[in-house]
């Protein structure tokens, strides 16, 4: 390309330079993870670079929380990851109750934690599939959504919706588990780690998953951390940090669970981060069952949870607490914070600006997939186009949450 | 209520001389104009013009080590003269800690941008400048991130309307996208939840009536 040819005497010559030349990568391709529009400048096979065009999705999601009342927040959480709706809430409903200075009982905060880790390892059992998926590998999507319908069904069970729950609510959760649901839990935990080791041995050991995963797209500590990386890309590269370990919040200071950490930071350790996550959160998810006690779910003052259908019958006072919570909501005391909880794909943040009122003043949501996509251009630098795929997928980003 | 049980929903419990000591030294940072703790975290002010020097000084000084920023966002107060907030969220891999610095500009005077520290400013940046047409200098790429293209406004600062000024729908016979005023078959409804009614005790959100009662008296 770049080749110098003398030229004969007497002829001049004209220098030509090759352009890399530009191609728009999704926003409608299958391995753009929903609607990810990248614009490559290629050189030849060769990336020089990837500009992600966000907010194809943008749903303005912060400005509409303005104009809800708190309560009438909640469900909009689950619209942001779609994956992980439950972790989501989490962020939103701890953020809530430590501007109005209460805590959620203790049976709540252990069907919280039993939720978040189910919300868990249903994340990463559509990353990890996909992420295969994206690489070539069909069959342990096919797997994996089997898996995963199972622990929609407990999502079912005990909020009534499988993906946008609005159960994990600010004083607690909407209700209490079904009859029966956690000795379906428990079964299920039993027999959840064999699927885990077939997957393994379908991926783990695979030659072809290896040479598409293997120092590609490799992150040190240092640029993780200057590029805000958090969850399991920060850890696979070399970064012990879990919110969950070193922040703990409800009732995580109380299992006893490992953080696992990669050594390379490429895209085989995300991966392997993740399988590994998901073997610890069964453990989590037993430790709850266990230790669970019956209980209030949620905190019993009245101004700021709704009473029973069975009280409201027969109390006055009730139904006027039912009335005034689900149209005026409650005041929440002015202040300020910032909270984050782990979720599946890193720290979800909620930075939370209240001014006395029944609505929130301003709402952050703090998304995981923003930091790990911006860090794209840098990561993919001078990759094969097919790697971007496994980057990407090994990110994972998804875009109800980065576009808000 | 709150002042009951704030002690122990503070998180991370800091020991109360080592926290003293931390907003001490903070304090110290150049451009920092006050400090103050609430629910078990720091907020710092600070001065527009040298939050490049402060953001540094927190990142390299071993006793703040902030590697990470976290967040960075605006938050919108037309009421007053500089009526941004712009808000970073910095938390400290190694020594477990987190700090909020908060610095105020208006709709025209730049804050420096972070990017030269935390290269993952540069998005939060162009986000802030988005949402709220906070200006960043020397930040080489504040374009759009989350609106449309082509979009016009700032569409989180509170005078901006919640339903937009255009909406987007296919048009048929012209086979393109076209934008067109918005239309609402219903008129907004915000509704005023605030009861105008003296109670015996003055609850939160019972204020109302007096803040109308005194704008009687002001008015005869």
């Amino acid at each position: 390309m770049s080749e110098v040819i003398t030229p004969p005497v007497g002829t001049t010559t004209r220098q030509v330079e090759i352009d890399s030349h530009s191609i728009n990568f999704g926003p409608q391709h299958p391995a753009a993870h929903g609607v990810l529009r990248l614009i490559l400048e290629l050189d030849g096979e060769i990336v020089e670079r990837a500009d992600p065009h966000i907010g194809l999705l943008h749903r303005g999601t912060e400005k509409l929380i303005e104009y809800k009342t708190y309560m009438q927040a909640v469900p909009y959480f689950d619209r942001l990851d779609y994956v992980s709706p439950m972790c989501e809430e989490h962020a939103f409903a701890l953020a809530v109750e430590k501007l109005l200075g209460i805590k959620a009982p203790d049976r709540a905060q252990w069907i919280r934690v039993l939720f978040a880790e189910i919300t868990r390892v249903l994340n990463h059992l559509l990353n990890l599939t996909t992420y295969a998926l994206d690489v070539g590998a069909i069959t342990p999507a096919l797997w994996g959504f089997e898996e995963r319908e199972k622990l929609m069904e407990f999502h079912e069970a005990a909020s009534g919706a499988r993906l946008h729950a609005n159960y994990f609510r600010p004083g607690g959760v909407s209700k209490d588990l079904p009859a029966g649901l956690t000795d379906k839990i428990a079964a299920w935990a039993e027999t959840f780690p064999k699927f885990l080791d077939d997957l393994e041995q379908l991926l783990t050991g695979n030659r072809i998953w290896r040479q598409r995963t293997v120092d590609i797209g490799v992150f040190s500590a240092e640029q993780a951390l200057a590029w805000g990386f958090s969850g399991p890309p920060l850890r696979a590269s070399g970064v012990p940090w879990d919110l969950r370990r070193s922040q703990p919040y409800d009732k995580y200071a109380e299992v006893d669970f490992q953080v696992p950490v990669g050594r390379n930071g490429d895209c085989f350790d995300r991966y392997l981060v993740r399988l590994a996550e998901t073997r610890e959160s069964v453990k989590i998810i037993k430790q709850a069952l266990a230790k669970m006690q019956p209980g209030p779910i949620k905190v019993q003052d009245r101004k700021f949870t709704p009473p029973t259908r069975g009280e409201m019958k027969r109390s006055m006072e009730a139904l006027i607490h039912h009335f005034k919570l689900y149209t005026e909501g409650y005041h929440v005391p002015e202040g300020t914070t910032y909270t984050a909880v782990e979720s599946p794909k890193g720290e979800f943040g909620v930075y939370l600006v209240s001014n006395g009122t029944n609505k929130p003043y301003r709402c952050k949501i703090r998304s995981t997939g923003f930091a790990f996509l911006q860090a794209t251009d840098v990561i993919s630098k001078r990759h094969m186009l097919a790697d971007v795929c496994a980057i990407i997928g090994s990110m994972d980003v998804v875009f109800g949450e980065i576009d808000r | 209520m709150a002042e009951d049980t704030a002690p122990e929903a503070a998180l991370p419990p800091p020991e109360p001389t080592a926290a003293e000591l931390f907003t001490a030294a903070v304090a110290l940072l150049p451009g920092v104009t006050g400090t103050a703790w609430q629910h078990g975290e720091l907020t710092v002010h600070a001065a527009r013009d040298s939050v490049v020097e402060l953001m540094t000084a927190l990142r390299d000084k071993p006793q703040f080590a902030f590697e990470q920023m976290m967040d960075l966002c605006g938050v919108d107060w037309p009421e007053r003269g500089d009526r941004f907030d712009v808000v970073y969220n910095l938390l400290s891999v190694s020594l477990n800690q987190r700090i909020r610095v908060v610095v105020t500009t208006d709709e025209s005077a730049p804050v420096p941008s972070i990017h030269t520290v935390w290269p993952a400013a540069t998005w939060w940046e162009r986000e802030a400048w988005d949402l709220f047409g906070i200006v960043f200098s020397g930040q080489p790429d504040l374009r759009r991130i989350l609106t449309d293209y082509g979009f016009e406004g700032h569409p989180l600062r509170k005078d901006f309307p919640l339903t937009g000024y255009v909406e987007v729908r296919y048009d048929e016979d012209r086979k393109s996208v076209v934008y067109e005023p918005v239309k609402l078959t219903q008129d907004f409804r915000s509704f005023d939840f605030l009861s105008p009614w003296e109670a015996l005790t003055t609850l939160p959100g019972d204020e109302k009536v007096f803040t109308e009662r005194a704008a009687e008296r002001a008015k005869g």
